[in-house]
């Protein structure tokens, strides 16, 4: 039976816990102001340049000149995936989910007799894939965006795999991350960026034909191509970033968490 | 940076400025370093430099991709000359042909501010 001091003892634990967490709470809740705000105003740019990106595509199809980076290099033996968490944890199931959805890509994967290669980019979705696929682990990112995700952070990223690929050190590359869709959800998504597919659906087919292009489009895509990797890869941390402050926030919010401590 | 409907938008494509208005053919081009201006009510509305991308023309819209752009009271010969050194010494650090090309782009948006600075005095 507990004395009244350790009673009171238990209670001012409880009550230094509950000053922690709703400081990080209140912390999570400006950063997610900045991080929707930045992740919502990069939605319109990344769309637009993939819908480029597709009209492209789209006219270009079966042109044997066609880019490897948009229409692949003829096969799909080595997937590499980039996998975008958190570096840090007491976020709710936020590392874990993405973490989870790789895990099943990989191991779809290798079911299907293919080499899997895993890009960490955040410290605890890393350390969480190292013990059952530490084999497949290649270098990654970790404390990027401190300060809100810059651009030329994401240019880092896309320029190690965009040279991975030229080096043929990959056929396919996955990108799964945390979609940011309210301050209390986030949505896995899983988006196959090389060789080019898009994630808006098909567009418009009939457009297609009559666009002219300056130079011609293999010129234009050769530009392109980079330069949409980034941009999309900026937006997959954006997301992500905005997801991560909400999780940690809702983590904090819901009762039965609260409870837990 | 701004999305509005106005009279004509002037982009510099890689193959010279071009405008564009309403009905105009759907092309798709890289836009090299320079200035779009945008066209409305009979006078220029805005001006902004762009320091590259790409631009899609439709008939009903157009959208100008930038990689950055920079307003216009920032541009001036100082700056210009700025950006080329940084463009020079980016070359002379480049290793492989990715280097080299985004340094030859630094030194071609120098290029640009230079101009952009000396028409205006």
């Amino acid at each position: 039976m507990a004395s009244l001091k350790d009673l009171r003892a238990r209670i001012a634990s409880v009550k230094s816990t509950r000053k922690i967490t709703s400081a990080m709470k209140m912390v999570a809740a400006s950063k997610l102001r900045r991080a929707q705000t930045a992740a919502e105003s990069s939605r319109p740019y990344a769309e637009r340049m993939e819908r480029m990106v597709s009209t492209l595509a789209g006219a270009l199809k079966g042109n044997a000149g066609a880019p490897p980076m948009l229409v692949g290099n003829g096969t799909d033996r080595v997937n590499l995936i980039v996998m975008v968490t958190a570096d840090r944890g007491l976020c709710g199931g936020f590392n874990t989910s993405v973490v989870r959805n790789v895990r099943h890509l990989a191991n779809e994967l290798l079911a299907a007799g293919k080499t899997v290669a895993i890009m960490p980019v955040g410290r605890k979705g890393r350390d969480q894939i190292r013990r059952d696929f530490g084999a497949h682990l290649v270098d990654g990112f970790e404390q990027l965006g401190r300060k809100g995700i810059r651009f030329d952070e994401a240019e880092k990223v896309a320029n190690r795999v965009i040279a991975m690929f030229d080096n043929n050190e990959f056929d396919v590359c996955w990108v799964v991350y945390n979609r940011f869709k309210s301050a209390i959800t986030q949505e896995v998504t899983r988006h196959q960026m090389i060789p080019f597919e898009s994630s808006v659906g098909e567009t418009v087919s009939d457009s297609r034909a009559v666009y002219e292009f300056e130079p011609c489009e293999t010129e234009i895509l050769d530009d392109l191509l980079p330069r949409n990797f980034a941009v999309q890869m900026f937006r997959a941390l954006m997301e992500s970033q905005a997801s991560e402050q909400g999780a940690r926030i809702a983590r904090w919010t819901m009762p039965p968490a609260t409870r837990a401590i | 940076m701004m999305s509005a409907p106005v009279d004509m938008v002037v982009v510099p494509g890689v193959d010279g400025d071009f405008g564009a208005m309403a009905k105009h053919t759907p092309v798709i081009t890289t836009v090299r370093p320079g200035v779009v201006e945008v066209h409305d009510g009979g006078k220029v509305s805005e001006r902004m430099f762009v320091t590259g991308g790409f631009a899609e023309v439709t008939e009903k819209r157009v959208t100008v991709l930038a990689e950055d752009t920079i307003p216009m009271n920032e541009i001036s010969e100082n700056a210009a000359k700025l950006r080329h050194k940084e463009g020079e010494e980016a070359l002379v650090d480049a290793k492989t042909d990715r280097e080299r090309a985004h340094a030859e782009h630094i030194l071609a948006i120098a290029g640009a501010m230079h101009d952009v600075a000396a028409r205006r005095r």
